[in-house]
C-alpha cells in the first residue's frame, strides 16, 4: 500500500483525488455499510419512500425518462418502464424480494451447513456421507437446480428460498467441519471429554463458538452472490413471478427496449451491482479482522 | 495412479447414481410427473401410454430402473412443445454453446492468467489496484445486466458490433466476454494470491540466485506452481460458465443450449429442463473427475490422500 501511496502522491494532486476514495473504499467499513443500510431501510419502508404502487401499471405514462435527461421530472425520479410503473418504486419493493430471498437462503442453508458440518466434523463414521452429499450438492450449478424445482412445483417466494437453500449448505458445511477438524486435536477438547462433558455439550459449548467466526465471515461474503444468484432467476423468469417487482425481472423488462429507454434495464442493474459490491467488501473487511485464514474462500 | 484414477472415477459414478436418485425423488414427490410430461393437448390416449411407458403402476425401484435406462439411452422423451424428442433438441443446440464457451475460456486463459500474474509481481502499484478493483467488479456485476450494457454500448451507441445472433467472428466478442467476466475475476483473484504465495518460497529464491532471469523465474518456475490451485478449482469454472452461459445466450439470443433451457422455462416444458438439469450436472461431475486426475498427475502427493 504505501508504494501505491509514493507513487500516487509523486504523480501530483490530479492522482490523489483518485487515489483518496479508493483507499478510503478498501479501507473503510463506512461506505460499504451505509450502501447496505440504504437499501435495507428503502425495503423496510417501501411504501413511505414512494407515493407510487410497484405493480400499477399506467400506459400513457409508459417509458418516461428519469428527472435528470430530457423529457424526465421529478414526480417519477427514476422514469417509469414499458407499462407506465415507478422505476424507483419497483425498486424499493425489489429491494425486499432481494434481500429477503437473499438473507433466508442463507440462514437456511447457513443452519444446515453449519448442523452438518459440526455432526460430520465431530462423528468421524458419519462424515463420508455428508462429505459425499455435499460434494454432489457443491459442484451443481445452483441456478439449474433452482429452475427445475420451480419448474416442477411452481414459482414462488418460499419455493425459491427451499430450493436455493437445499443446495448452498454444502459450501458452509465443508469450511465448518474443517474447522472442527482442527479444534477436535486441541487439548480442551480431549479434557472437555474426560471431565465428563456429553458430546451435545462438547459440540455446542466447546466447538461451536470457535467456529462462530469463520461462520459470520463466510456467510457475509456470500450475501452479495445469493443476490446475483436472485436476479439471475427472476432474470430467466424462474423467480418470484410478475407482476411482483424484482430487480432481475426489471432488468428483463427493459431488454426490448434498450435503443429507446434503456435506463428501464440500466437502473436496476446499477442497484444489484451496488449492494453486491457494498456485502463483498463488507465481508472481506471481515475476515480481515476475524478470519484472515479464510483469504482464499 | 491406476488405483488413484479407479477409486475417483468410482466415486464419480457413485455422485451420478445419487445425482439421478435426487431428481427422481424430487420429480416423484413434488407432483404428478404424467401431468409434468403431457403437453396440455395430449388425449386420454396419450395418458394411457406414457403412463405405461414410464410404468407408473409397477413399484417405484422398478419406476426409478425405468427412469435411469432411458438416460442411459438417451431417451429424454420428447419436448410438450411439439413434441420433438428431446435428445433432437438437445443435439441441434450443442455446438453454438460449445463454440460460445470455447471462446469464453480463451478469453479467460489470456486475459485472467497474465493479469493475475502481472498483480501479484507489482503487488501495491497501481497495476496492482486496478486489477484488483477489476475482479471485485467482474464479482459482482451480474452478468445478465453486463450484457445488455455491452449491447447498448458497443451496438446501439457505437454501432461497432451485432446486437445478437450467432455469425462471423464479432458475434462472439460481447456474448464471450459477458459468459467469462465472473470467471476472469475468480481466476485473476486466486492466480494472484497463491502466486505473491509462491513468490516468498524458497526455491523461487534459488533460482534467482542461480541467475535465472526475472522473467522466466516469474512466467515458468513460480507460474506453474502458482497454477496448481486454479486448477482444483476447474470443476467450480465449469459450473459458473455452464449458469453464466444461460444468461449470456438469454441476452444475446445465441441459439445454444442455454436458451432451449429459457424457452423450456418459459413454457415449463419440464422434459426439456429434466433433460438439461441432469446433463449439466453429468457435465460437471466429470469434469470434476478430469481435474482431480490432473490433479494426482500436476501433484503426486494427492494420490497417497
Amino acid at each position: 500500500m504505501a508504494a501505491a501511496t509514493t507513487i500516487a502522491t509523486s504523480l501530483g494532486t490530479g492522482w490523489s483525488i483518485i487515489r483518496t476514495p479508493l483507499s478510503s473504499l478498501r479501507r473503510g467499513v463506512v461506505l460499504p455499510l451505509s450502501i447496505i443500510l440504504f437499501f435495507l431501510l428503502v425495503a423496510i419502508f417501501a411504501p413511505f419512500v414512494t407515493p407510487y404502487s410497484p405493480t400499477k401499471t399506467s400506459l400513457p405514462e409508459k417509458n418516461v425518462p428519469p428527472f435528470w435527461l430530457e423529457g424526465g421530472s421529478i414526480s417519477h425520479p427514476l422514469g417509469t418502464d414499458p407499462l407506465g410503473r415507478d422505476i424507483w418504486a419497483r425498486l424499493a419493493y425489489g429491494a425486499r424480494v432481494s434481500l429477503l430471498v437473499a438473507l433466508s437462503t442463507l440462514a437456511l442453508g447457513g443452519v444446515l451447513g453449519t448442523i452438518l458440518g459440526l455432526i460430520s466434523g465431530y462423528y468421524r463414521g458419519l462424515d463420508p456421507i455428508v462429505m459425499r452429499a455435499s460434494d454432489i450438492t457443491i459442484a451443481f450449478p445452483i441456478i439449474l437446480f433452482a429452475i427445475l424445482l420451480v419448474v416442477i412445483i411452481g414459482a414462488g417466494l418460499i419455493n425459491l428460498i427451499i430450493a436455493v437453500g437445499l443446495v448452498i449448505w454444502a459450501r458452509y458445511a465443508r469450511v465448518i467441519r474443517g474447522e472442527v477438524l482442527t479444534i477436535m486435536t486441541q487439548d480442551y477438547i480431549a479434557r472437555a471429554r474426560v471431565s465428563g462433558a456429553s458430546d451435545f455439550r462438547i459440540i455446542t459449548r466447546h466447538i461451536f463458538p470457535n467456529v462462530v467466526n469463520t461462520l459470520v465471515v463466510l456467510l457475509t461474503l456470500q450475501v452479495g452472490f445469493l443476490i446475483i444468484v436472485e436476479s439471475s432467476l427472476s432474470f430467466l423468469g424462474a423467480g418470484v413471478p410478475p407482476p411482483t417487482a424484482a430487480w432481475g425481472s426489471m432488468v428483463a423488462s427493459g431488454r426490448d427496449y434498450i435503443v429507446s429507454a434503456w435506463w428501464v434495464s440500466a437502473i436496476p442493474g446499477v442497484a444489484i451491482m451496488l449492494l453486491v459490491i457494498a456485502f463483498n467488501m463488507l465481508g472481506d473487511w471481515l475476515r480481515d479482522r476475524l478470519d484472515p485464514k479464510l483469504r482464499q474462500v | 495412479m491406476r488405483r488413484y484414477i479407479f477409486v475417483r472415477t468410482l466415486q464419480s459414478l457413485l455422485s451420478l447414481f445419487l445425482l439421478s436418485i435426487i431428481i427422481f425423488v424430487v420429480v416423484r414427490l413434488t407432483g404428478d410427473p404424467l401431468t409434468l410430461l403431457l403437453s396440455e393437448e395430449a388425449t386420454e390416449e396419450d395418458r394411457v401410454a406414457l403412463e405405461a411407458a414410464l410404468g407408473l403402476d409397477k413399484p417405484i425401484p422398478v419406476q426409478y430402473l425405468i427412469f435411469a435406462k432411458n438416460f442411459l439411452q438417451a431417451d429424454f422423451g420428447n419436448s410438450i412443445r411439439g413434441g420433438t424428442p428431446v435428445e433432437d433438441l438437445i443435439l441441434s443446440r450443442v455446438m453454438p454453446s460449445v463454440k460460445l464457451a470455447g471462446a469464453a475460456i480463451l478469453i479467460v486463459l489470456v486475459v485472467a492468467v497474465p493479469l493475475g500474474v502481472i498483480a501479484a509481481v507489482n503487488k501495491g502499484t497501481i497495476t496492482d489496484t486496478v486489477a484488483r478493483f477489476l475482479a471485485v467488479f467482474g464479482q459482482s456485476v451480474p452478468a445478465f445486466w453486463m450484457g445488455i450494457i455491452l449491447i447498448q454500448i458497443f451496438a446501439v451507441r457505437l454501432d461497432l458490433l451485432p446486437t445478437s445472433g450467432m455469425g462471423g467472428l464479432q458475434h462472439y466478442i460481447l456474448p464471450s466476454i459477458t459468459l467469462s467476466l465472473f470467471v476472469i475475476a475468480g481466476v485473476m483473484r486466486l492466480l494472484r494470491s497463491s502466486m505473491l504465495e509462491t513468490l516468498d518460497m524458497e526455491y523461487i529464491n534459488l533460482a534467482r540466485v542461480k541467475g535465472v532471469k526475472e522473467r522466466k523465474v516469474i512466467w515458468k518456475h513460480a507460474l506453474r506452481n502458482a497454477l496448481v490451485p486454479v486448477v482444483t478449482f476447474g470443476g467450480t469454472y465449469v459450473a459458473t460458465l455452464i449458469t453464466f452461459g444461460i444468461l449470456a445466450e438469454v441476452v444475446f439470443a445465441w441459439p445454444g443450449l442455454g436458451r432451449l433451457l429459457f424457452d423450456g422455462i418459459v413454457v415449463r416444458d419440464f422434459p426439456v429442463v429434466q433433460a438439461m438439469v441432469i446433463l449439466a450436472g453429468a457435465l460437471v461431475i466429470g469434469a470434476n473427475l478430469f481435474v482431480d486426475i490432473l490433479y494426482g498427475y500436476i501433484d503426486p502427493r494427492i494420490r497417497y490422500g
